[in-house]
């Protein structure tokens, strides 16, 4: 038999889309999906499943859409996930179910990810409402600490098992990285993030934007004052790190999370925004992960020559594949196998250029990529004026700090039991970022999902049932 | 467009209540923010957005009231952002008060025997009266009654002179073109008092503008007292997020949100800090002289 080959998706010209923050990819019409669907072998032992973080029954949904069953095949996902259009977007499907096709192992993998995206999307733009109906208020008020995807996933499951639900949030605006690190063009705000904020609203949890647990308010206060019973924290990984080098204060450095904050968050890329951002002619963005490819598409619109400055090659950068690929097409150079060991100033202080010594890959490290080794003497200078660092990020200790009996590994990462998201607190569960470090939107969604099984089974042996 | 926050059922209007001008482009608020006020402490500060399209703009903290739900925030029109700000009236509100932000004053945590058997100088410079004022207040419940020096380019621009002196011990005011008080900066104020009563302090809060922080700390410990400055370093989240704020105090990098905004007068790099506090110049002063412009403001000098 004949195979049809993988549905190509359609996307925005690379040179056009080099310069507005448009969506990238427009994503399959019906046609396509049930087209791409038809290539699943619905297999028994599906490897796909077991490589999802959380799951998803994906032969399952897959052959819904194949019949062109949309509404039910959204409401296989809805059992394991609740953020379809995101994830769809922005999971790293090449290492997860993407990577464990059969079909992958001869040929191209089943388009898993855009097959998803495509029934989140439908679900949102047919109006289809997917919250149970007949929730019983059970009058417990639970708190989430955060409004990203752990948060809002914790927030939404235990909205429906009928808990009075609160989310604190310190920004103005709800969606953590989604809101303010993942830019437009990858994850549409207005339509798809706005819409998973507002199916968790639906389910009745209020959300009170500018609370920051730990200075506005503490996790003590929300339990003695004001009657929570029992508190989820999906504070994320918000601090970004530096490489501290030097130089690395001079004005035209930034770290990655400052310059997508003003352009996402406070959206500066808009005219009739207040918030200013700055962009050179020529900007270095030093990693290779996701945040890197973000931060430097986003100059690449904003109109700068880019270059990402990594210390290994292409192959081993961890981001999303699709996002190495657009950032390519895109025009975006990559200087691989450099690292930067000072950043350069003119006499006003202002970035003029980084220092960079060439790397060779030596022997696979404990995580098996192959450890980066300096060549000596070969530092060589790069001329830019701005420098945007992107070395990850890590948990903010505001909360284990103010949080008696809260405790935090060295790495400032919340210690939880795995299966729960149990704290070294009673009553406090968590998940997410703020657990692992920087990782992924579905696992934090996934943490926030099984914390919300286990804050239920908390409060019910409080109540002795 | 319906703004997201149609969706979010926990909307807070956070109301002006009350707005005087305390000098030519100075103006004092009162805004309702019953959460930031329960849990405000002296040095801290908040972010406040105006509207959907606003900046965050950090402001420290004048005063709060706990019963009434306020804080105080003063306001010098610097950018374009504040330029709208001082355009609002009572009953208008704002559309983002975040806070708390920053670490409460070192003072507060120190103890009562060690505080009060210190002689404590504040030199205010400008705006910095405003945020001088809850500290001073604070010890003046303690018991304690420290000195302030206030410093101003002329006495009309001078602040918050009436309501210092009843919370603070001697005040004595400086200004740069001698229309009130000392003729003179506020180094030189300082100088002229230690050389004129003789005796010394034995901590110095500074808080103004970075230049003026600069200098002072210079004067501070040549003069040999422990001396805190106040940071207003740019800033985006206040939350230790992005690292706008970041300065060197002592060879290390710190965050003036999370860490500060008070340091150790002595060991922050005054010449970094002024640089960065630069790097948005062109921009704001780009979009005030347009909106300047649009008002029909005469100071208006824009290429036009
Ligand atoms: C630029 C960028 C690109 C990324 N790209 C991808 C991708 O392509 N694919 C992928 O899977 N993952 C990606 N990630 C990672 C992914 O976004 C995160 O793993 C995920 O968002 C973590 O979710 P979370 O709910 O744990 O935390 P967050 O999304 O960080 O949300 C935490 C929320 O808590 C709030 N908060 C923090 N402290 C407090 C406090 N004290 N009080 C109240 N609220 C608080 C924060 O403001 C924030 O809104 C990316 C991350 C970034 C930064
Ligand atoms: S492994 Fe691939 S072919 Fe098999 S069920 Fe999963 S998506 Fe379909
Ligand atoms: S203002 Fe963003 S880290 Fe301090």
């Amino acid at each position: 038999m004949a195979r049809i080959p993988r549905v190509p998706v359609r996307e925005q010209n690379p040179t056009v889309r080099a310069s507005n923050f448009e969506e990238v990819c427009f994503g399959y019409n019906q046609e396509e999906a049930m087209l791409e669907a038809s290539r699943c072998l619905n297999c028994k032992k599906p490897g796909c499943v077991s490589a999802c973080p959380v799951n998803i029954n994906i032969p399952g949904f897959i052959m819904h859409i194949r019949e062109g069953e949309f509404e039910q095949a959204a409401r296989v996902i809805a059992l394991d996930s609740s953020l379809p259009a995101v994830c769809g977007r922005v999971c790293p499907q090449e290492d997860q179910c993407e990577g464990k096709c059969i079909l992958g192992v001869k040929g191209e993998s089943v388009a898993i990810g855009k097959l998803e995206r495509f029934v989140g999307d439908w679900t949102r733009e047919n109006g289809i409402d997917l919250t149970p109906s007949g929730i019983v208020p059970k009058g417990i008020k639970m708190a989430v600490v955060g409004a990203g995807p752990s948060g809002l996933a914790c927030a939404g499951d235990l909205a429906k098992m009928g808990y009075d639900v609160t989310i604190f949030e310190a920004l103005h605006k709800p969606g953590g990285v989604l809101e303010y690190g993942i830019p437009e063009f990858r994850l549409p705000k207005e339509s798809v993030v706005r819409t998973e904020i507002n199916n968790v609203v639906k389910l009745g949890v209020k959300i009170e934007t500018n609370v920051i647990i730990g200075r506005t308010v503490t996790i003590d206060e929300l339990f003695d004052k004001e009657g929570f019973k029992a508190v989820f924290v999906g504070s994320g990984a918000g601090l970004p790190k530096f490489m501290g080098i030097p130089g690395e204060n001079l004005n035209g450095v930034f770290s990655a999370n400052e310059f997508l904050t003003r352009n996402n968050l406070m959206k500066a890329f808009r005219q009739e925004y207040e918030t200013p951002i700055f962009v050179g002619k020529k900007v270095a963005v030093v990693g290779g992960g996701n945040v890197a490819m973000d931060a430097a598409r986003t100059a690449l619109r904003l109109g700068a020559e880019v270059h990402i400055v990594y210390r290994r090659t292409m192959k081993e950068m961890p981001a999303r594949v699709e996002e190495v690929h657009h950032a390519h097409e895109e025009g975006i150079i990559f200087d691989e196998l450099c690292n930067p060991t000072s950043i350069l100033g003119d006499e006003k202080g202002w970035v003029r250029g980084i220092r960079c010594i060439r790397m060779v890959l030596g022997e696979p490290d404990a995580s098996g990529r192959c450890r980066p080794v300096e060549l000596p003497g070969s530092e060589f200078e790069i001329e830019v004026d701005t420098v945007i660092m992107s070395l990850g990020t890590s948990p903010n200790p505001l909360i284990s700090r103010t949080t008696p009996g809260l405790e935090a590994n060295p790495r400032q990462c919340l210690i939880v039991e795995e299966e729960t998201g149990q704290t070294t607190r009673k009553g406090i569960f968590a998940g997410g970022d703020a657990v692992t470090g920087a990782a992924t939107v579905i696992l934090a969604m996934g943490a926030g999902r099984k914390a919300a099984r286990a804050m239920d089974l908390y409060i019910r042996g409080l109540a002795g049932e | 467009m319906i703004s997201w926050r149609f969706y979010v059922n926990i909307f807070i209007m956070y109301k002006i209540l009350t707005k005087d001008i305390l000098a030519p482009g100075i103006f004092r608020m009162d805004i309702l923010a019953p959460r930031v006020a329960a849990s405000a402490k002296p040095g801290q500060f908040v972010i406040v957005r105006m509207d959907e399209k606003g900046e965050r703009i950090p402001l420290t903290i004048c005063d709060y009231d706990v019963e009434k739900g306020s804080v105080t925030i003063v306001v010098q029109v610097i950018g374009g952002s504040t330029l709208k700000m001082s355009q609002l009236e009572p009953g208008d509100t704002l559309a983002d008060f975040v806070g708390p932000l920053g670490q409460p004053s070192e003072m507060l945590s120190e103890k009562f025997e060690d505080l009060a058997a210190k002689k404590i100088i504040f030199l205010a410079g400008g705006l910095g009266t405003a945020p001088v004022y809850p500290q001073v207040k604070w010890l003046h419940h303690q018991g304690i009654k420290a000195d302030v020096m206030i410093a101003a380019k002329s006495s009309g621009l001078l602040i918050m002179v009436e309501e210092m002196k009843k919370v603070a011990g001697n005040v004595y005011i400086a200004t740069d073109d001698g229309s009130e008080g000392f003729h003179g900066m506020i180094t030189d104020c300082l100088q002229n008092l230690i050389d004129r009563q003789g005796g010394s302090y034995d901590l110095a809060i500074v808080i103004g503008p970075m230049i003026m922080m600069k200098f002072a700390a210079l004067l501070t410990q040549k003069l040999s007292i422990p001396t805190i400055v106040s940071l207003n370093t740019l800033m985006v989240d206040g939350t230790g997020m992005c690292g706008a704020c970041r300065v060197t105090v002592g060879g290390k990098t710190k965050f003036a949100c999370v860490d500060g905004p008070e340091f150790d007068g002595a060991l922050v790099d005054f010449d970094e800090a002024l640089r960065r506090q630069t790097m948005y110049k062109g921009y704001e002063g780009k979009k005030l002289y347009e909106e300047q412009c649009a008002l029909g403001i005469e100071t208006c000098k824009c290429p036009k």
